[in-house]
């Protein structure tokens, strides 16, 4: 489409058009026209306030925009069942939520039905041994509690994950380890919309970037182009060197 | 007592709120046993005096709050027993138990808006809730024969059910909202597993019908041992047998527990659809901004 920006051939996972977002008398997001891939890590960056996580919550549909389109999968995001969509576009958020119990409730919660094998396979994803299963979740610790809700989500074998800042209150370490863990996802198939405010984070994980700025795309593309990019601010945002 | 219906003759029960009054008269109405009379009325007072005196001994300052209180309760009372004459007679129309009931139901509600500003719809749903209660613990206890549909029976049995279900009501609104805001990671954690809005919000919805429950089962649990209720000591200093007295506490006992159970149950229900949007969405209710 003509004035859409983004950097691939394939389908798009979501496509967004004109969208603004947020209180009509000062909006977080105006007029977001933008292809989404489908595959590979997507780094969202930006200043505070640019208007980051209020995409990610577009995209799981925990909010909807005051104007503009949403597509995933080629359907406007207000044609699926939001559960069904909601199962399909996974969601990791900067402050792990738990849930009353042991892992293996809140394993539970994300899949009712889940055996002990599923469990095993998915905590083995994520790298926690199968002997957290009968822990208490409100026992691990903040970068084991990231991984807990990592796995939850793809227990619902989502398509994309969305993760809204997901190593921003944990230590070197952890914050490796899931950074680990988004690029097997993408390696794997499913697409990654990470937000970051670590260029070096940024650069370690990310396909692709957008670059968000007073709510609009500052720009949209592969990493090693947007480092001789025009416009200082992005040589910032993505950390040029 | 005869094992039929309570019946106009044989027990008077005037109820307001959570307290009540009883008027015992023999079957054959040549004793009042429960007119103190106004020497007895002031005597009573007395008792107030004697608060008074321990707020001025201690210090309290709360003389003034005491007077006024006492002062209050009297005057309210008179009013409401003047105008429930006008109700309870048995050759009263029904017509004016019910406009009685929709004013009581209409206050109920807006006192709980009053009382729980924040909550969304809370006067249709309040109003709704109270209805509720009231038909189904009203029909339980005028259709099995418990007690006769008059004016006498109607207004203070249906004063019980509002005035023991609206501080539970008020509790159960206000923990709702308190939760939706401040478990809304919780909340948008389920939903954004693909859980359905009434499935996020269950075990929210439950915590918040416990806590609002459990007082009510704790004091009926406690009757008996650590308290006599009020229509029951009412009934007794009245001059009804103890036996009798108990069967009116207990129908009673079991009115307010139904009654509190369901008003917090629909209020609960209405609350959790109206923290939602169709898109199962949690809604807000506070302007705070949505990005970091």
């Amino acid at each position: 489409m003509p004035g859409t920006v983004g950097p691939m051939a394939a389908a798009p996972a979501f496509e967004l058009r004109g969208v603004v977002a947020g209180p009509v008398d000062r909006p977080i997001l105006r007029d977001v026209t933008l292809d989404l891939p489908a595959a590979g890590v997507t780094a969202v960056a930006g200043p505070s306030g640019a208007g980051k996580s209020t995409l990610l919550r577009l995209l799981n549909r925990l909010d909807d925009p005051v104007a503009g389109e949403i597509r995933w999968q080629g359907r406007p995001l207000s044609s699926w069942p939001p559960t069904e969509l909601r199962r399909q576009v996974g969601m990791v958020f900067q402050r792990p939520p738990l849930f009353p119990g042991t892992v293996r409730d809140n394993l539970r919660v994300a899949c009712p039905d889940v055996d002990a094998d599923r469990c095993a396979r998915v905590l083995d994803e994520v790298q926690l041994p199968p002997a957290k299963l009968d822990e208490s979740a409100s026992t691990l610790s903040g970068g084991e509690a990231q991984r807990m809700c990592l796995a939850r989500a793809l227990l619902t074998d989502p398509a994309v994950v969305l993760a809204d800042e997901p190593t921003a209150s944990l230590d070197g370490v952890a914050r490796r380890s899931i950074e680990e863990l988004a690029r097997g996802l993408a390696e794997s198939g499913v697409a990654v919309i990470w937000v970051t405010h670590d260029t070096d984070q940024l650069r370690r994980i990310a396909d692709h970037v957008l670059a968000l700025v007073d709510g609009r795309v500052a720009c949209f593309g592969h990493l090693p182009d947007l480092d001789h990019h025009d416009d200082p601010q992005v040589r910032r945002i993505v950390g040029a060197p | 007592m005869s094992a039929g219906p309570m019946s106009a003759g044989a027990v008077q029960l005037l109820a307001w709120g959570g307290d009540a009054v009883s008027l015992v008269s023999s079957s054959d109405g040549s004793t009042n046993r429960a007119d103190i009379g106004l020497a007895g009325l002031a005597a009573s007072g007395i008792l107030v005096a004697i608060a008074v005196a321990i707020s001025l001994w201690r210090r309290l300052g709360l003389e003034r709050s005491l007077l006024w209180a006492s002062l209050r309760a009297l005057v309210q009372l008179m009013i409401v027993g003047f105008a429930l004459k006008l109700v309870v007679d048995p050759g009263d129309s029904l017509w004016w138990s019910a406009l009685w009931l929709a004013v009581m139901l209409g206050f109920a509600a807006w006192t709980t808006k009053r009382r729980a500003p924040e909550v969304p719809a809370v006067l249709p749903l309040s109003l709704l809730a109270y209805t509720a209660a009231g038909l189904v613990t009203l029909g339980v206890l005028f259709g099995f024969g418990v007690y006769e549909l008059e004016g006498r029976t109607i207004v203070p049995l249906a004063g019980m059910v509002v005035g023991n279900s609206l501080a539970a009501t008020v509790l159960v609104s206000r923990q709702l909202m308190t939760v939706a805001s401040e478990q809304r990671g919780v909340i948008e954690g389920r939903l954004a597993l693909g859980l359905s809005a009434a499935d996020a919000f269950q075990p929210h919805l439950r915590s918040a019908l416990r806590t609002a429950l459990v007082p009510q089962i704790e004091t009926t649990k406690a009757v008996g041992i650590v308290m006599l209720p009020g229509a029951m000591v009412g009934l007794i200093l009245a001059g009804a047998d103890p036996a009798d007295a108990v069967k009116v506490q207990v129908s009673v006992m079991y009115l307010v527990l139904g009654s509190v159970a369901t008003t917090t149950a629909v209020m609960s229900l209405g609350i959790s659809r109206e923290l939602f949007t169709p898109a199962q969405q949690l809604r807000r209710f506070e302007t705070t901004s949505t990005d970091s």
